[in-house]
C-alpha cells in the first residue's frame, strides 16, 4: 500500500491509467483468503476440541462464583477460597453461580468458561508445573468485579493430600439461622462479619451501638436496634450510614420476612459477644 | 472576513423557507440541514464520550485508585459505551453523510420522506437526552456496561431503566432512517441511473439500511423485556425468576453483531468514494464491492454466537459460529484488495481525505486480523473478555468507522460549507491522531494476551507498563482530535472559498455548486454512463 502511494504519487505519475476491474483477479483474491481462513478455522477447531473432552480420571471440584469471591468445594464440606491442586492430575471444575454471570479465567492454563446461574458449565485442564497462578473473573459482575481474583496453587501430590486432610470441613457445620438467611440473600458481598470495610458497613459490633446516618441531607444519630435494622433492610436508601454511598442496595422487603429479620437480629447479637 | 458576494447562487445554508432564524434549522426538512443537525449533535456527544474514555485511561495509568472509585469507574465505562455505540457510532456516518449526500449522489432533491427524516432527528435527540438523564435521575448512574447483561442488569440498584429506554428510543430513530433510505434509493434515482450505475456509497447505505430495519426491532423488544423484568418481575432472563440468562445474550447479539456492520459498511462506502477521486481512476471491481457489501450484510446476521464461545453453548454451535465468522471475513478482504488495486496505477494525490482513508485500511486490517484470532475457537478461549478484545473492537470501530468519518468530513467539507480548511494543519492533526491511536490501543493487545481482563478498575502489577503507555497514547489521541476539530471549526467561516470540485471528483455531488442550493439540482441530471469515469468529461 505504502509502495503504491509512493510509486504512483501525482508528482511522478501525471496521468492515471484507466482500467476498472478484472474478474480473474477477483476470483483469485476470493479463493486464496477462503483457503486461508478455512485453514485458520481448522486449526482453531483442532486446538479447541480437546478442551471439551475430559479424561475419565479427572478430579472434579465444585467451583462456586458469587459477588465477589470464588469458593472451591472438595466434597464432604471441605471448602477453600484458593484452588489447591496436585500436579499432573487432570482437573475438572464444575462451575456454579449463586447470583449473576461470572467467568473463571486462569491465564496461565489458557482456560476460561463463563459461570452462568442455572447452567452446568465446566472446564478442565492438567497442570504440569508446580507454582502459583492467578484466577480472575472475566465477566463483568458489578462493583468489585476487578477484585474477584484468587490463586491456584499447584503442588506435589503428597503436599496436596496433606493439605486436604487438614482442611477444616466448615461446610458441615450448619450456620445459625440468621447467618443462613443473610448468606442466601448475598448480604456478605457488601457487609463483612469481621470488621472489614467493604461496600457497606461491617456487621461486627453493630447491634445496639449508635450510628450517625444521613436522612436526606440531615445528619442524625440513631441506635441500631431491631427497628433500625428492619428499616435498613426494607428501606436501605432512607437512612445512609455516614461515609457510605446511596443507591447501592435494593429493598429486601419482598425477599426477607419479619421472622427472618428477627433471626438476623439474634445472630447480630452474637457478633457483639465475641 | 465574510464576503457577501462570495457565491453567485443562494446556497442551502442561506435558504430560508417558511421559518426564520434558528427555526429554519430546527424545523427544516432539507436533508442537508438535517445532516448537519446530526453532525453537530453527534460531534458533541463524541467529544463527551471521548473525554469519558480519557478519564477511564487516566484512572488506569497506575494500579490502585487514582482519580475515581470503583463504582464511578463502572458508571463511566457504561456511559462511554452507551454514548459511543448507540449515539455516535451506529447513527454516525449514515445519519450525517448519508443524509447529506445520498440524495445528491443519486440525483434527487431530497430523501423520500423529508418530514419523517426530521422526526428521526428529534427521536434521536430524545433518546440521547434520556441517556444523559440516566446519569442524574434516580439512584445513581447505571453500572452494567453497554451490553446490559442479565442477571446483573436485572438486579443492579442503579438507574438501568433510563439507559435501557434511551437505547430503545434511539433504535426507533435508526429504523426510521433505514426505511427512509431504502425507499429513497428504490424510488428516487435520477433517470438513467440503473442499480449498477449508482455510486458505491449509496450502495453501502442500502445494505446498511436493511440491517437497521430488520435487526433493530430485536434489540428493542429485548430491552423492553429487561425493563418488564425489573418493574413487573416477569422472569424472562433472570434465573431467580425462572428465566434464562443466555437467552438475553442471544437476543442481544442477534442485533448487536449486525450493528457492527451498521457501523462499518457506510465507512467502507466512504473510503470507496475517496480512493477513485484521489487516484483519478475508476474504482477497481465495482461489482465485487457491491456484492461483498451485500454479502457482509447477509452473513453478518449469522455470526452472533462468536460473542458467546465461553458461555457454555453447545460444542457444535461453537463450531458453526466459528466457521461462519471466518466466512464473513472474506468479503472484507475482497474490498481491501479492490481498494488497493484502485490506487495501483493511479495518479495519487496524498491529501488529508486520502491520508485518513489509507489509515482506515491499515487500522481496519489490524482489527480484522485480530478478529480472526478471536474467531478461532482455541485462541478465543484464552482471549475472550480480555483487553485484547477491547483493542480489537477499537481498531475496527474507531480505526475503521472513526477514521472513515474523519476521511469523509475532510473529503466533503468544501462541498458542505463552500470553504476549505487548512490542509497543512489537517495533515499534522492526522499525524498526532494516528500516533496517539496506535499508542493507545496496541499495548492493550499485548496485555490482553498476558491475561488482563476487561472492565477492571484495578489490575495486577505485571500489566502496569502496558496500561501506562496506553494512557499516554490516549492523551496524544485527544490532543489530535482537538487539533482536527479546531481546524474544521476555525476555517468554517475563515477558510478560502472552495471551488465546486476541488478534488476533481466525478460523482454527482461534485457537479453542483459548493455549497449546494436548496434543491441541489436546477435540472435533474440524466445519467448515461457508469460512475467513476475519469477519462471523458462527465455529463456531456
Amino acid at each position: 500500500m505504502v509502495y503504491i502511494v509512493i510509486r504512483f504519487r501525482r508528482s511522478k505519475n501525471k496521468e492515471a491509467m484507466q482500467f476498472s476491474g478484472s474478474n480473474k483477479l477477483e476470483i483469485i483474491w476470493t479463493v486464496i483468503p477462503f483457503i486461508l481462513v478455512l485453514l485458520m478455522f481448522y486449526y482453531g477447531w483442532v486446538g479447541f476440541a480437546p478442551m471439551r473432552q475430559v479424561p475419565d480420571d479427572a478430579m472434579r471440584i465444585k467451583t462456586i462464583g458469587r459477588m465477589w469471591e470464588w469458593e472451591f468445594d472438595y466434597g464432604n464440606g471441605k471448602l477453600a477460597k484458593e484452588l489447591v491442586i496436585p500436579v499432573d492430575q487432570p482437573i475438572r471444575l464444575d462451575l456454579e453461580s449463586e447470583d449473576v454471570n461470572h467467568s473463571l479465567f486462569i491465564p496461565a492454563f489458557r482456560v476460561k468458561e463463563d459461570v452462568v446461574p442455572g447452567y452446568d458449565n465446566w472446564l478442565w485442564f492438567t497442570p504440569i508445573y508446580t507454582g502459583e497462578y492467578e484466577i480472575m473473573c472475566t465477566e463483568y459482575c458489578g462493583l468489585l468485579h476487578y477484585d474477584m481474583v484468587t490463586k491456584v496453587r499447584v503442588v506435589e501430590r503428597e503436599v496436596f493430600d496433606d493439605w486436604l486432610e487438614n482442611l477444616e470441613a466448615t461446610g458441615l457445620i450448619p450456620d445459625p439461622p440468621g447467618l443462613a438467611v443473610m448468606k442466601q440473600n448475598g448480604c456478605m458481598a457488601c457487609h463483612s462479619l469481621d470488621g472489614t470495610e467493604l461496600v457497606g458497613p461491617s456487621f461486627k459490633g453493630l447491634y445496639n451501638t449508635e450510628k450517625v446516618v444521613l436522612i436526606g441531607n440531615q445528619e442524625e444519630t440513631v441506635v441500631a436496634d431491631e427497628d433500625y435494622i428492619q428499616r435498613a433492610i426494607y428501606q436501605p436508601n432512607e437512612e445512609i450510614v455516614k461515609g457510605y454511598a446511596r443507591g447501592l442496595m435494593n429493598s429486601y422487603e419482598d425477599l426477607i420476612s419479619q421472622e427472618e429479620i428477627t433471626s438476623i437480629v439474634e445472630y447480630l447479637k452474637t457478633l457483639n459477644e465475641e | 472576513m465574510r464576503n457577501a458576494e462570495k457565491y453567485t447562487h443562494v446556497s442551502y445554508l442561506e435558504h430560508e423557507g417558511k421559518y426564520k432564524g434558528i427555526w429554519s434549522w430546527l424545523l427544516s426538512t432539507d436533508h442537508k440541514k438535517i445532516g448537519l443537525l446530526y453532525l453537530y449533535s453527534i460531534a458533541f456527544f463524541f467529544v463527551v464520550a471521548a473525554i469519558l474514555g480519557l478519564l477511564l485511561r487516566l484512572e488506569l495509568i497506575a494500579p490502585g485508585p487514582t482519580i475515581m472509585d470503583a463504582q464511578m469507574y463502572n458508571g463511566v465505562f457504561t456511559l462511554h459505551g452507551i454514548i459511543m455505540v448507540f449515539i455516535v457510532v451506529i447513527p454516525g456516518l449514515g445519519a450525517v453523510f448519508g443524509n447529506f449526500f445520498l440524495p445528491i449522489m443519486i440525483g434527487a432533491k431530497d430523501v423520500a420522506f423529508p418530514r419523517l427524516n426530521l422526526l428521526s432527528w428529534y427521536i434521536f435527540i430524545i433518546g440521547a437526552l434520556l441517556g444523559v438523564a440516566s446519569q442524574f435521575a434516580g439512584d445513581g448512574p447505571p453500572d452494567t456496561g453497554w451490553t446490559f447483561y442479565v442477571p446483573y442488569s436485572a438486579e443492579s440498584a442503579t438507574n438501568v431503566i433510563f439507559a435501557l429506554t434511551a437505547a430503545f428510543v434511539l433504535g426507533f430513530s435508526s429504523i426510521l432512517t433505514g426505511i427512509n433510505f431504502i425507499v429513497t434509493i428504490h424510488r428516487m434515482r435520477a433517470p438513467g441511473m440503473g442499480w449498477f450505475k449508482m455510486p458505491l456509497f449509496p450502495w453501502s447505505l442500502y445494505a446498511t439500511a436493511w440491517i437497521q430495519v430488520l435487526a433493530t426491532p430485536i434489540v428493542g423488544i429485548t430491552l423492553l423485556m429487561v425493563i418488564a423484568e425489573r418493574t413487573l418481575n416477569i422472569g424472562f432472563f433472570d434465573p431467580a425468576l425462572g428465566g434464562d440468562p443466555l437467552l438475553f445474550q442471544h437476543l442481544f447479539w442477534i442485533y448487536s453483531h449486525p450493528a457492527v456492520y451498521i457501523m462499518i459498511l457506510p465507512a467502507m462506502g466512504v473510503v470507496t468514494e475517496i480512493f477513485p477521486t484521489f487516484s483519478q481512476k475508476p474504482v477497481f471491481g465495482y461489482g465485487a464491492i457491491v456484492i461483498s457489501s451485500l454479502a457482509i450484510a447477509f452473513v453478518g446476521y449469522f455470526v452472533w454466537g462468536h460473542h458467546m464461545f465461553t458461555t457454555g453453548i453447545s460444542y457444535w454451535s461453537r463450531w458453526f459460529f466459528s466457521f461462519l465468522t471466518f466466512i464473513v471475513a472474506i468479503p472484507s478482504a475482497i474490498k481491501v484488495f479492490n481498494w488497493i488495486s484502485t490506487m495501483y496505477g493511479g495518479s495519487i494525490d496524498l491529501k488529508p481525505p486520502l491520508l485518513y482513508a489509507i489509515s482506515f485500511i491499515f487500522l481496519f486490517m489490524i482489527g480484522g486480523f485480530t478478529g480472526l484470532t478471536l474467531g478461532a475457537l482455541a485462541t478465543n478461549v484464552h482471549l475472550h473478555d480480555t483487553s485484547f478484545v477491547v483493542a480489537h473492537f477499537h481498531y475496527i470501530i474507531f480505526g475503521g468507522m472513526g477514521f472513515a468519518f474523519f476521511a469523509g468530513i475532510h473529503y466533503w467539507y468544501p462541498k458542505m460549507y463552500g470553504r476549505m480548511y487548512n490542509i497543512k494543519l489537517a495533515n499534522i492533526a492526522w499525524g498526532v491522531l494516528f500516533t496517539g491511536f496506535n499508542l493507545l490501543y496496541f499495548p492493550l493487545f499485548i496485555i490482553g494476551l498476558q491475561g488482563m481482563p476487561r472492565r477492571y478498575f484495578d489490575y495486577l502489577p505485571q500489566f502496569h507498563a502496558g496500561h501506562f503507555i496506553s494512557t499516554i497514547g490516549a492523551i496524544i489521541l485527544v490532543i489530535g482530535i482537538f487539533m482536527m476539530m479546531y481546524n474544521l471549526i476555525y476555517y468554517r467561516h475563515r477558510g478560502p472559498v472552495a471551488p465546486s470540485n476541488p478534488w476533481k471528483g466525478v460523482t454527482l455531488e461534485w457537479q453542483i455548486e459548493s455549497p449546494p442550493t436548496h434543491e441541489n439540482f436546477d435540472v435533474i441530471p440524466e445519467i448515461k454512463n457508469p460512475p467513476y469515469l475519469f477519462k471523458k468529461e462527465p455529463q456531456t
